[in-house]
């Protein structure tokens, strides 16, 4: 039976700059960018190489690890570049875009009468297995292995993050294709989650709709599986984003890949915050311009100011993100910052920070750390945001002495590097704890599989 | 070029230099760095390190100032031959700030102050130096600690010693901030105690100059803890001593600060309220206990521990120093217990035990010192069985899952 998901702990950074609920066609670009760094711990092989034409849809690499799992190209066109870094390490894969699209056609497929094996080599044929990440570990599905149970959340509530009930809107029909393929590969359930009941995947057949209620990270799929189906040791649950099961669900439903998809461009240093209808991979500048950035010195961030990652002006929209933010940068001095009274940022204790005075109230934050790297002193804090049955200092102390049977034991399995986006946010030592958590979650998946 | 831009270019300039940790610290006390986040969560909250110090140091500060007046007014009472006649707290005032007070409190207490912050914070530097990483706040709180719970009489020749021994062994060793076993303001108090005891646990450092008096100048400077140890007749009312009218430690004598103290630090998020609230709870049971012995009549007047058994139990979170221990040093997060119910547990230990230390060890009555630092040391163990409840909860989970 569907289940309610409330928490209590955790906490709603409330930032200027949410994104309007009105939608605007970005230009076209010209080139596209699918870089392979975004889909955690694959290295790439390259399919297409530089000069090949390729259709939307058609495969540019695949992973050196499971040569099933490809990655494909989200427009037409010719690959023009693929850059490389230290080491020869592929970074990006460049397409410019023909000016009329053509499709790869995969076949329209009826999802009914297929079998879970069928949907899953159509899946990986197609390029649209990298939209299914696997927990434990949070790195892209082994389609080998099958789930406990497919999770996907309904709702963001990062901040700043795009407000899923308006990207998915009238998108009903793909979504339940997608839904339903997904229920044929998990012998459990395909759980999705939704904060309200007016979302349009409040009413999805062949899945559990939980609602959730609370603060954020209540939108992390961890929060969810942690209160509907905490995930054991050696048992494995998978992850689609929302927005992917529209492309997926297209895919399905008319045979075609089309990458298109709706971003919220938001941050205090945005002009007109808004959402922007492009394609994966798309460059930044297509929208960003036309949104407008207010000054120079700013940071822009592929995904929400959490979890995402810088990218340069010039750079291009993350494979796996429905969110664009832009802040300003904080890398000036703050005379006597650290003991005068502070009514302009957030803060999670009291001392002389008086944001506890004014939750409703929007600020403006930079990227400023607020303070220099220390030791973990301040016990106590952590827990009062992160709302899993998890002592978190002690499984970080665990992930950065790389003691694996300890990460084990304090439940490394069922935590992701965005659930520890908050505890590093009220970290009084400023540790990096999501860098912490992804080279212990690294180390694990190295060590233990 | 202003003095921001000053300040950065040498900071360019002394970057990767050894010195540069010594630099960094002065610097980031007068600005905020102008760090930026470079990995994971792009945004930060308002506190660090500093912040989170520089308030423990705040809630102490009424302290330190109401020790200073007290460091004289003691003096002055004890030349008098005994404390004006307490009527009500403000009329009692009138004696009490005072400049003469002042002055004395300025002679006696600022020195233990400077020598205090001087050797230790000297002491991180080098550290900091020798280590390469970057100088740590810890010692701005303990630095602060250690003259407020020291004799007034104490010599700077010993506190030094005592400072460098516990930042040095108390800490240094162990890794610097935040990895310490035991607290090091504590640290340095027990070197005093164990290294100097004839000086330390007699009853005339408490007041200023009792030490050089003799014969017909003689003036004593009893603790109340020590009066009812020797079974003698309390000088002072709990009202008194609730105010802080009495002699004993530069910091520790007015509960109604260190409540206000107290009140700073719950209210700012920063001490946790659990090992307070545990603490006092620990404390009065034990109070209890031995209150009920004696009422039983199974330890009678003739014993040495009848005076302190018969105390009421709340008096004992009056008297002494047990208000400050259990605010201001149990509620160190990093020697103490580091998980919320771990934390239920070490403070009602900590009040516990030092119940039963006063009462049992008329030697050196003052029970808290000991009790922290006893619990400093099982505050891992507690953790452990906390956290250890929590594994086999998941390891239950996936039985219940496979069977």
């Amino acid at each position: 039976m569907s289940k309610d998901i409330r928490i209590k702990k955790g906490l709603d950074i409330n930032l200027v700059g949410a994104a309007e609920q009105s939608k605007v066609k970005a230009i076209k670009s010209n080139t596209y960018a699918i870089n392979p760094d975004d889909f955690h711990g694959i290295t790439p092989k390259i399919i297409a190489k530089v000069g090949t034409e390729v259709k939307a849809g058609a495969p540019l690499f695949y992973s050196k690890s499971n040569d099933q799992i490809l990655f494909n190209s989200p427009v037409s066109g010719e690959v023009v570049e693929i850059v490389r870094g230290a080491k020869r390490k592929i970074l990006s894969f460049k397409v410019l875009a023909d000016k009329e699209q053509q499709y790869k056609d995969f076949g329209a497929k009826n999802v009914a009468s297929m079998s879970g094996d069928e949907i899953k080599s159509h899946l990986l044929s197609s390029g649209c297995w990298p939209f299914v990440k696997q927990r434990p570990y949070d790195v892209l599905a082994n389609p080998d292995v099958a789930p406990k149970a497919i999770f996907v959340s309904g709702h963001n509530s990062a901040p700043l993050a795009a407000n899923l009930d308006y990207v998915l809107a009238g998108k009903e029909k793909e979504i339940q294709a997608a839904v339903t393929a997904f229920s044929k590969l998990t012998a459990g359930k395909v759980h999705l989650s939704v904060a309200d009941k007016s979302s349009p995947l409040a009413n999805i057949t062949d899945a559990e709709v939980h609602m959730v209620k609370g603060p954020h990270p209540v939108g992390n799929v961890s929060t969810q599986i942690a209160k509907v189906d905490p995930i054991n040791k050696g048992e494995i649950v998978w992850v689609v984003a929302a927005q992917d099961l529209v492309i997926i669900g297209e895919l399905l439903l008319t045979g075609k890949y089309n990458a298109s998809r709706t971003i919220a461009v938001a941050g205090s240093s945005v002009k007109s915050p808004k959402y922007y209808e492009t394609k994966i991979g798309a460059e930044v500048s297509t929208f960003i311009y036309d949104a407008g950035v207010k000054g120079d010195n700013v940071r822009m961030i592929n995904g929400n100011v959490l979890t995402g990652n810088t990218v340069a002006p010039d750079g291009h929209l993350a494979s796996t993100t429905d969110t664009f933010t832009v802040i300003p940068e904080g890398d000036d001095y703050e005379f006597f910052g650290w003991n005068k009274p502070v009514f302009n940022k957030i803060s999670y204790s009291r001392a002389l920070t008086f944001s506890w005075l004014f939750p409703k109230k929007k600020y403006d934050l930079d990227t400023n750390t607020n303070g220099e790297h220390r030791a973990f002193v301040v016990t106590g804090n952590y827990e009062e945001v992160f709302p899993l049955d998890i002592y978190p200092m002690q499984l970080l102390k665990a992930f950065s002495y790389n003691d694996l049977d300890e990460m084990e034991q304090l439940g490394a399995y069922e935590v992701a590097p965005e659930d520890f986006a908050l505890t590093e946010f009220v970290c009084v030592s400023k540790q990096n704890h999501q860098e912490l958590v992804r080279k212990g979650l690294d180390v694990m998946y190295k060590e233990i599989g | 070029m202003s003095l921001k831009d000053k300040l950065h270019n040498l900071k360019e300039q002394y970057k990767g230099k050894k010195m540069a940790p010594a630099f960094n610290a002065i610097h980031t006390f007068l600005y905020l760095p102008n760090e930026t986040t470079h990995s994971g969560s792009h945004v930060r909250g308002a506190d660090d390190l500093k912040r989170t110090m520089n308030m423990v140091i705040m809630a102490m500060v009424p302290c330190l100032i109401w020790g200073m007046f007290n460091a004289g007014y003691q003096h002055y009472s004890a030349i008098a031959g005994g404390t004006p006649e307490f009527v009500s707290f403000f009329d009692h005032l009138r004696y009490f700030f005072t400049l003469d007070n002042l002055l004395i409190g300025a002679m006696k207490v600022l020195p233990l102050v400077i020598v205090s912050y001087l050797v230790g914070l000297g002491i991180e530097f080098l550290f900091a130096v020798i280590k390469k990483h970057e100088v740590e706040e810890g010692y701005l709180v303990t630095g602060m600690l250690v003259p407020l719970i020291v004799p007034v009489d104490t010599p700077l020749w010993m506190l030094t010693i005592a400072v460098a021994f516990g930042v040095v062994i108390g800490k240094e060793v162990f890794g610097g901030t935040g990895m310490n076993i035991l607290n090091p303001a504590l640290t340095i108090r027990a070197f005093l105690f164990f290294a100097y005891p004839t000086w330390m646990s007699g009853d005339k450092v408490w007041v200023h100059d009792a030490v050089n008096r003799s014969g017909a100048d003689a003036i004593s400077g009893e603790t109340m803890l020590g009066m009812l140890a020797q079974k003698k007749e309390l000088a002072y009312g709990i009202d008194e001593a609730f105010f802080g009218f009495i002699p004993g430690s530069v910091g520790e004598t007015s509960t109604l600060l260190i409540i206000l103290g107290a009140a700073i630090l719950i209210f700012t998020k920063i001490a946790s309220w659990r090992i307070i609230l545990s603490g006092i709870v620990g404390a009065s049971v034990m109070g209890l206990i031995f209150n009920g012995v004696i009422a039983q009549g199974w330890i009678t007047e003739g014993s040495k521990f009848y005076a302190l058994m018969n105390l009421p139990f709340w008096q004992h979170l009056v008297i002494g120093g047990f208000a400050f221990g259990i605010t201001f040093m149990a509620t160190d997060p990093v020697s103490g217990a580091q998980t919320t119910k771990g934390k239920w547990w070490y403070g009602f230990l900590i009040g516990f035990f030092a119940v039963m230390i006063r009462v049992f060890n008329p030697a050196y009555p003052e029970g808290i010192m000991l009790a922290i630092l006893l619990m400093n040391v099982f505050a891992p163990s507690i953790d452990h069985y906390v956290v250890q409840g929590n594994v086999n909860k998941r390891l239950k989970r996936l039985k219940v899952k496979t069977a």
